[in-house]
This record gives C-alpha cells, sequence and structure tokens, in this order.
C-alpha cells in the first residue's frame, strides 16, 4: 500500500491564514475553480497545493484521506498547467478529484476500507475515472469508506473513522464518508462517491454538501469494486448542484465495457439549472413524513418545501406504500449480490494472504477471516444464506418482486409529479458508536435512500439548513429513471433561493 | 444371476472456436506462456465487469441447430458459486434455468442397429483457469479462464459403454462439421463428464448413479464406464448398495475412487448474473445462421453417393470426418472420374495416414495435386504402376504428377510402332514360351506381356502390348 505521505507545502501554516480569502483555493466550487483556470487566474499547481495545505492542516484529524499522493499530484497538475499553455483545453483541465477508495485509479491504491486489499494497485482505469482524466482532472487521493461500501457511517472502514467536519464526534455518513468529509471541510474541490443504499445522498446530507445519486447505469459501473451491482451508482459530491451537473456530464454515458450502461443520449445537464421551478410539480409521498422523523430534520424539510412551492412548484401528495419493505428487500438483494462479489478476495491473486495456510481452502478461511471485517462478514453470511437451497424462492425470487412493486410505487407516482421530495436520512449525524451495536438500527436510518436504488432511478441530496445542535440537514429529491435534469434543476433552483451550501464548518479542533 | 440393465448420461464441455474470450477481449490462442493472455475482466480484479461474447453465442446456437435443438427465444446467465484456485472470481459465469438450446439429439449406430440419444440442453458458459502441480509448488495459468465453452448435456439414452463412444463420436463429427470447436481433446478442447447407473432387468425406474470426472480421452471414457459398470454390479450383487457420489477416473490404475457423496455436494447458489443482460435472440436472427449452417455428416453422405456415383461404404467412410470430405470434394470436383479419386482415398491416402498416423490436413499431397495425377491415370498417360510410383514421388519430395512424369520420362507409350520393336523382341527371345501358350497355358501369355512391360520400363501401353502380342502369336 502506498504510505500517507506526509503533505509538502509551499506556505506555513500562519501564511495560509495571512494569505486570505482571496488566496483559499481549496473553499471554492469546482465550478468557479474550472473559471479561474480558464481565466489563467490561477495554475493547477496552486489549487492542488492549496487543496494539499489544507489536507496538512486538517486531515490528521477528519481522516478523510485514506492516501494523498502529493508528488503525483503537483507532477498532474504541473503537467496539466504546461497543457494548458500548449493550447490544450478540458472540461476539468487541472481540477483535483478526490476519489473514494472503492474506484479502481490506474497506479493508486484501492483498497475499498478493507484489510483484504491492503497493498493492492490498481492496474487499471475505471471508465468513470478515465473519462474525467480526458478532461484533464487531477487525481490526488483515496477517500475513506465503510469496508466495501457497507455501512453509513463510514465507522467500517478497516483504517479508521472519518470524522464530520461540523462536529468531530459525530460520524460523516457512509459508506462515502471520506468524500462528504473532505468536499466539506475544503479539503477536496470535490469528489466521488459512490451509492448502493444511499452511500452518497446520505454523507452529503450529514456532512453539508451535494450528493448525486444517478439513475442505475447513467454512469459505467467498469472500475467500481462492487458491492451489489444490480444496485451500485457512481456519483458526484459537491459544493453545488452546478457542479454535480458538471461532473455527472462528463463521466455519464453508454460503455462498452459495461452491459448495464445505458447508451442514451446525455443531455445538457448545465443547461437543465437556468429553468426555474414554475410549471413543476413536486410530490411529497405521505408514508415519508409519519413519526421517526428527528424533529428538525421535519421541520428544516417542511421549510425547503415551502421555499419550492414559493419558486413556483406545485406541490401534491403522493403514495410510495411499498417504500415500507424496501429495507427488508434490499438486505436480501444487496447481500446475496455482495456474498458472490466479494468471492473473488481470496488472497489467490492480489491483495492481503493470510500466512501459514496449509491448503487452498485454509489459505481462502485463514485470508478472509483476518482480512474482512464483521460487517462484511455479516453481509457475506447474510447473502449467502438467501441463495441457499431451499431458501433462494423465500428470499431472493421473494425480494425480486417485492423490487419490482417497489418500482412500480415510483412510476404512478411520478405520473403525477416531475420529483419526489423527502429527507435523505431520518436522522442528522449521530455519535461515533452510537448505532454500531445495533446493525439494525444503522439499516433503518438508510429508510428514504434505499427505494431509489432498488428502483434503479435518481436521486439528490441538496443541503437544507441545520439542527439546533448545528448538523447539517439534507433534502433528496428524487427523480424517475434518466431523470437527473429535473432533479438538478429543482436542487439549483432551491439551492440559488437559499444559502445553506455556502455555510463551511469551522476547523474540527 | 441376475441380469443388469445399464444407463448413462453425457455431459460434454466443448470450447469454442472464437478469436477473443467469453467476456473480455483476451485471445483464446492455446499453447502460449502462462498468464500471457489475461485482462483484469479474466483474472477477476476489483470492478471489472464482463462484456458477452456474440461470436461464442452464435457458435453455441449453430450447434444447437446441428443437433436439432429448440432455440431459446430469451436465455440469460447465472452465477454458480464454489471456492477452487482455478476460478477467478469464484463464481462461474453459466446459464441455470434458461440456456440457449433445448431438446435436439444424435443418431448413433451401434452393431448395425441405428438410435438416436437426446439431447436435454446446451448451454453457454466460461471456462476456468490450469492449476499445474510442481514438486513443491502449484501454479495457476489464467491464459484459458474464462475461454468460452458449452456444455451439451444428453439425456441417460445410452445403455453401454459402445453406445456412449458412438454419442461421443457422432457429436464430434456434427460439432467439427459445424466449425464450432477443433474438439481436439489432447488441447482440452473437448471434455466429458458421464452419470451411469444400473438397474435390475425389469426394474423400470433408474438405479442410484454416480457421476465419474477426470476422463482425459474417449478410449479413458469407454475404460471408465466399464469399470464403473463391473463395480456397481458387484456392489449390487452382493447385496450392497450404490451411494450417489462424485467419482474420480484414475486412468494409471484403471480405477474410479469416490471424490464426494451427495451429503458434501456443493451448493451452488445459483442467481441470475446482474452484470449481464438476458440473451435475445430473434426468429430473424436465428433463422439467418441456420441458413448457413454446413450440411450435416449423414447429408454429406448421401450427396457423394447420388452426386459422385460412390458406393455407400465408400461415401460413408469419406464423409465420416469433415476434412477428408473436404480434400475429397476439392479433389473429385477437378477430376473427371471422381469415383477413380475416391478409390485413391479408400485405398492408397488413407493407407499412407494410417501408417504415418496423421490427419488428413497434415497430409502433403495437395488435392488438386491428387486430381493431376488420377487424371492422368484416366488418361492413360501412365499406367497404374506407373501412377503409383508417382504418387509414392510426390509423397516425399512433392511436385505436381505432369512435372514428374515429364521429368522423368515416365509417360506411358502408347505408340504402336515403338511398342512393336519390345513385342517382336520378346517374342524372338521366348520360343519356349510361346510354345507353352500355343499349347493352352494362359500363364505363358501373362508372362510374355510382363517381359514386354520390363522392356519398356513399365512405360509400354500394357492393353496396346497385350493386343499385338495376342495378334502376333495367333498369326
Amino acid at each position: 500500500m502506498v504510505r500517507r505521505q506526509r503533505v509538502k507545502s509551499r506556505y506555513s501554516i500562519i501564511e495560509v491564514f495571512v494569505i486570505g480569502k482571496g488566496k483559499m483555493l481549496n473553499t471554492l466550487t469546482l465550478s468557479a475553480v474550472v473559471g479561474k483556470l480558464e481565466r489563467l487566474e490561477c495554475r493547477s499547481q496552486d489549487v492542488v497545493q492549496s487543496v494539499l495545505d489544507a489536507i496538512r492542516l486538517k486531515d490528521d484529524r477528519l481522516h478523510g484521506y485514506l492516501t494523498v499522493d502529493a508528488e503525483e499530484a503537483l507532477r498532474q497538475a504541473k503537467a496539466t498547467d504546461e497543457a494548458r499553455a500548449a493550447g490544450r483545453t478540458g472540461r476539468l483541465l487541472g481540477v483535483p478529484i478526490a476519489i473514494k477508495d472503492v474506484l479502481n485509479v490506474k497506479g493508486q491504491p484501492c483498497t475499498c476500507g478493507s484489510k483484504i486489499l491492503k497493498g493492492y494497485i490498481s492496474p487499471y482505469d475505471a471508465t468513470a475515472i478515465a473519462r474525467l482524466r480526458v478532461e484533464g482532472a487531477v487525481f490526488l487521493g483515496r477517500t475513506n469508506m465503510d469496508e466495501f461500501a457497507m455501512g453509513s457511517s463510514t465507522e467500517n472502514s478497516a483504517y479508521g473513522v472519518t470524522r464530520n467536519p461540523w462536529n468531530p464526534d459525530c460520524v460523516p455518513g457512509g459508506s462515502s464518508g471520506g468524500s462528504a468529509a473532505v468536499v466539506a471541510a475544503d479539503e477536496a474541490i470535490a469528489a466521488l462517491g459512490s451509492d448502493t443504499g444511499g452511500s452518497v445522498r446520505q454523507p452529503a446530507s450529514f456532512c453539508g454538501c451535494v450528493g448525486l445519486k444517478p439513475t442505475y447505469g447513467r454512469i459505467s459501473r467498469y472500475g467500481l469494486t462492487a458491492y451489489a451491482s444490480s444496485l451500485d451508482q457512481i456519483g458526484p459530491m459537491t459544493k453545488t448542484v452546478a457542479d454535480a451537473a458538471l461532473l455527472l456530464q462528463v463521466m455519464a454515458g453508454g460503455d462498452p465495457a459495461d452491459s448495464s450502461s445505458l447508451s442514451v443520449p446525455v443531455p445538457d445537464y448545465t443547461a437543465a439549472l437556468q429553468k426555474d421551478l414554475k410549471g413543476m410539480t413536486l410530490g411529497l409521498p405521505r408514508e415519508y413524513f409519519v413519526g421517526g422523523l428527528h424533529v428538525d430534520v421535519e421541520r428544516r424539510v417542511q421549510e425547503a418545501i415551502e421555499v419550492c412551492r414559493g419558486l413556483g412548484a406545485r406541490i401534491v401528495e403522493v403514495a410510495l406504500p411499498r417504500s415500507r419493505e424496501a429495507i427488508a428487500t434490499y438486505y436480501i438483494i444487496a447481500p446475496a449480490e455482495a456474498s458472490a462479489n466479494l468471492s473473488r478476495f481470496d488472497g489467490v491473486r492480489y491483495g492481503f494472504r493470510a500466512a501459514g495456510a496449509e491448503d487452498p481452502i485454509d489459505l481462502y478461511k485463514k485470508t478472509r477471516a483476518q482480512g474482512f471485517g464483521p460487517e462484511v462478514k455479516r453481509r457475506i453470511i447474510l447473502g449467502t444464506y438467501v441463495l441457499s437451497s431451499g431458501y433462494y424462492d423465500a428470499f431472493y425470487l421473494r425480494a425480486q418482486k417485492v423490487r419490482t412493486l417497489i418500482r412500480r410505487d415510483f412510476e404512478e407516482a411520478f405520473k403525477v409529479c416531475d420529483a419526489i421530495l423527502s429527507p435523505v436520512a431520518p436522522t442528522p449525524a449521530y455519535r461515533f458508536g452510537e448505532n454500531t451495536a445495533d446493525p439494525l438500527q444503522m439499516y433503518l436510518g438508510d429508510i428514504f435512500t434505499v427505494p431509489v436504488n432498488l428502483a434503479g432511478i435518481c436521486g439528490l441530496s441538496v443541503p437544507c439548513g441545520f439542527t439546533a445542535d448545528k448538523l447539517p440537514v439534507g433534502l433528496q429529491v428524487v427523480g424517475p429513471a434518466l431523470g437527473e435534469e429535473a432533479i438538478l434543476r429543482v436542487g439549483h433552483a432551491y439551492e440559488q433561493a437559499t444559502q445553506w451550501h455556502q455555510q463551511r464548518p469551522g476547523s474540527p479542533s | 444371476m441376475t441380469a443388469y440393465r445399464v444407463t448413462i448420461g453425457l455431459e460434454v464441455h466443448v470450447q469454442l472456436k472464437t478469436q477473443s474470450k467469453m467476456f473480455c477481449a483476451c485471445s483464446t490462442d492455446f499453447g502460449q506462456s502462462p498468464n500471457t493472455q489475461v485482462c483484469p475482466v479474466c483474472l477477476g480484479y476489483p470492478g471489472s465487469l464482463p462484456v458477452m461474447n456474440r461470436a461464442a453465442i452464435r457458435l453455441t446456437v449453430m450447434s444447437g441447430l446441428m443437433l436439432g435443438c429448440r432455440i431459446n427465444p430469451t436465455s440469460k446467465f447465472d452465477r454458480k458459486n464454489y471456492f477452487y484456485p482455478d476460478m477467478p472470481k469464484n463464481y462461474q459465469i453459466t446459464q441455470c434455468d434458461k440456456p440457449l438450446c433445448l431438446g435436439g439429439g444424435v443418431d448413433i449406430e451401434v452393431d448395425g442397429k441405428s438410435r438416436r440419444i437426446g439431447i436435454t440442453r446446451i448451454h453457454q458458459e466460461e471456462d476456468v483457469a490450469k492449476n499445474l502441480h510442481y514438486a513443491k509448488w502449484s501454479g495457476i495459468d489464467y491464459n484459458r479462464a474464462g475461454v468460452p465453452l458449452m456444455e451439451i448435456v444428453s439425456e441417460p439414452d445410452m445403455e453401454s459403454p459402445e453406445e456412449a463412444m458412438a454419442y461421443l463420436l457422432a457429436l464430434r463429427q456434427i460439432l467439427l462439421y459445424a466449425g464450432v470447436s477443433d474438439c481436439n481433446l489432447e488441447e482440452g478442447n473437448m471434455r466429458c463428464d458421464v452419470n451411469i447407473s444400473i438397474r435390475p432387468e425389469g426394474q423400470k425406474e433408474l438405479g442410484t448413479k454416480a457421476e465419474i470426472k477426470n476422463m482425459n480421452t474417449f478410449k479413458g471414457v469407454f475404460a471408465a464406464l466399464q469399470y464403473e459398470i463391473a463395480r456397481q454390479t458387484e456392489v449390487v450383487s452382493s447385496g450392497g448398495r450404490i451411494v450417489q457420489e462424485t467419482r474420480r477416473w484414475d486412468a494409471d490404475s484403471g480405477q474410479t475412487f469416490s471424490m464426494r457423496t451427495k451429503e458434501d455436494a456443493h451448493d451452488y447458489r445459483y442467481f441470475p448474473e446482474p452484470d449481464l443482460m438476458p440473451v435475445a435472440l430473434p426468429d430473424v436472427l436465428v433463422a439467418e445462421w441456420a441458413a448457413s449452417l454446413p450440411e450435416l455428416p449423414a447429408q454429406r453422405r448421401e450427396r457423394f453417393a447420388r452426386e459422385y456415383g460412390l458406393p455407400e461404404y465408400d461415401a460413408r467412410v469419406l464423409a465420416a470426418d469433415k476434412a477428408v470430405g473436404d480434400y475429397f470434394e476439392i479433389a473429385a470436383r477437378g477430376s473427371p472420374n471422381p469415383k477413380a479419386v475416391s478409390n485413391w482415398m479408400m485405398s492408397d491416402v488413407m493407407r499412407t495416414l494410417s501408417e504415418k498416423d496423421i490427419s488428413i490436413t497434415a497430409f502433403t499431397i495437395p488435392p488438386d495435386a491428387l486430381a493431376e495425377l488420377v487424371g492422368l491415370t484416366e488418361a492413360k498417360a501412365i499406367n497404374s504402376n506407373t501412377a503409383r510410383e508417382v504418387f509414392s514421388i510426390m509423397l516425399t519430395e512433392g511436385g505436381r504428377a505432369g512435372e514428374i512424369v515429364a521429368a522423368r520420362g515416365l509417360a506411358q507409350v502408347s505408340d504402336a510402332g515403338a511398342i512393336e520393336k519390345v513385342v517382336d523382341q520378346v517374342i524372338a527371345e521366348n520360343a519356349k514360351v510361346i510354345e507353352d501358350f500355343r499349347s493352352g497355358k494362359a500363364a505363358a501369355f501373362k508372362f510374355l506381356v510382363g517381359q514386354v512391360m520390363r522392356l519398356s520400363k513399365g512405360k509400354a501401353n500394357p492393353q496396346i502390348a497385350g493386343e499385338m502380342l495376342q495378334r502376333k502369336l495367333s498369326n
């Protein structure tokens, strides 16, 4: 494994504060950085250095990154500056992007937050990464996550927890907790996460940034280490909705290497942001606003709904009766697929290999027993069980049928509305250890996000205020299959009407 | 002693002749250095995804059509889960409940009795890697991992090792005809597992079966079946019971050994492969592929008999092997007398192949060169003895018949004047033999013709020489 490298800074800590706002490139949005670079107001090296400085200042405590390759990032940045001088263009030329440690970037580690992939260096670029690379993006580091994306708090990482930038005693959410935290803490310009049951939206909500889960198949999964193949989707985690639209624009589109990718044309997402909410109908699922909601979460979401109404949207009630079954359905389908997907981690070809094995079966047992953490083992066992002979029909097959019903609920709802509004999670960020003793309680935290993955549709998390304890709350905007334009339009209009996204956490000390 | 009936079913794995692997772009070339034809997909690296090889689907469907199967309009892939060091992902992508082909059968003939052996299904899957064992360590060669494989599952329709053998040979013949595989057993292109059970004569329900694996040759399959019939018969006749189990054939000892019983059989936990979309095969596409099918061996046999006027036996021999049939057709089309070509094939060519233990593809005389040789004989440019001599020169030194005949002055002499000189010389030198001939000894005449041939160094047209001798001696 590439060791965490000390970030070399051109500035002293004091200088960073003295240089002042104008120079704090790391705090800028992706769109702003792109603009500054294009107008030659700064160099990619300055942007990357500024982000590296922020990491150096804050990440020992925050621990959003698992690895940062400062030298390589600066080398890439210098190369893009020279390329720009030589006339090269690119939609992300010179922009550093933080990558969740589940996506393969050639030559970089990809541990998936697991001990079992310790030392593994990826030999290839994921399609999404390749598309960012073509546009000139710089890959400066790998962000922390729940092991194999299994979890909602990043507490399941084999490499330690990540702290919530708004309150260091709280979790950042998960599984893309590292990406959410580094974006919120300005230790990144933007990041990528992956979302199987809410893993982009929920940490975005907990950390107060924007998280987009595109329609299943909108972004190629090639190179995204699989957790649950029929649910996984890569998503941008950014400071603004416009930034998410820009990253989606670059990554979206069919890929011959992923049979489940959708080869329908990619619309102009940035253009979709120009429209206001007049003439739009937004649905409120009646099942999502009854009991169990944290009081401040409910208030902030209700206020957000009123803002949308004020912007000209028509608000209607919709029914998603089968969402009640979503968690149970998800915890059959996802572990079933995971149990097969994670079989390849056996110590034979790459990653961690346990010592002292007597024969191949012993090698598997020892490697997997030592290499996987408890939550991953729990889900492998669960998945193995539900696929077992005699149980398949009762569990897996039945879950697939319920999944179809959940999808139909959404199809019905989208006959009367353009997008659906709801909380992202029933609670704000909780304290470390608060939910670890009771996995089921942790699972229930995904109740509003999981149905979106099961239905294969798209969802967006936008900051919509804070709790009394100054913890961020997220508004979820759900759209139909390939309805990214609609949810980005709602998210952007709401964001323009509020100032929540401009709020930044204080230094977590 | 009770008589037992034998029931045999076969599962045949056939590697398909595609350029690239089943789910990635790696080459399928056999015999390359270990782990040189690999990529993140066939090595099961994190994040890699399979992409279906359409050519492999086509070859399996073509096989199904040749074997009279129904082609499933929609088919899907599943994951079969089990851990083994030759499995990169520790699951195999295969087809469980919706295979590409269903039904069908193969006609076999044993002891003059024709039967049809039913085929249950043909499904598509990926091959596994090859484990190599050395004294102190083992290695895994992933070049084979992901090579397209089809599994042909027969009905339990065979009742003897001979029938199983006939089925395998007929199946191989058809697949070679279809051009879907090289069916080369040495290279592992074709591998076979058998299911076998016995039951007392008169009992309706089948006995408990054993599955036998690890036969690398057809002979091995035959020997394993014979051994297993004897073993099961002995167990049952001595009052024992057959347990359902998987047994391994050990070619060295000529025995089968238990690998695992039903109790510790794998639960493969099949479920639909989420990384691949279902395969839809519209009728038009299947019809298009069906139109490109080659003729079956049986059809070709009939056509050879009809089109080239060959005896049934010759047609059968020449059509049995696709390459032999192809050779014959090229030679026959280049010759005025296909029957003569057939005669050459049935005798000299086949004998050479068996003497040298080679296949027709390694035979050094090209079919058009054989046609030329046959043509020279037919035109009486050379006699049959000379033809054999030319044949052996072509075999050892190469070259064309016409050139060899010209260069070595082997052309048959049909010029009456030239032959008459030799005939006169023979008559002058063999007064005693002529006396014998005149007193009625038929052999004497043959001797005289032989003398003419000897003196002409084999070049005299034997027919003209004979007629001339006859005429002169009866004067």
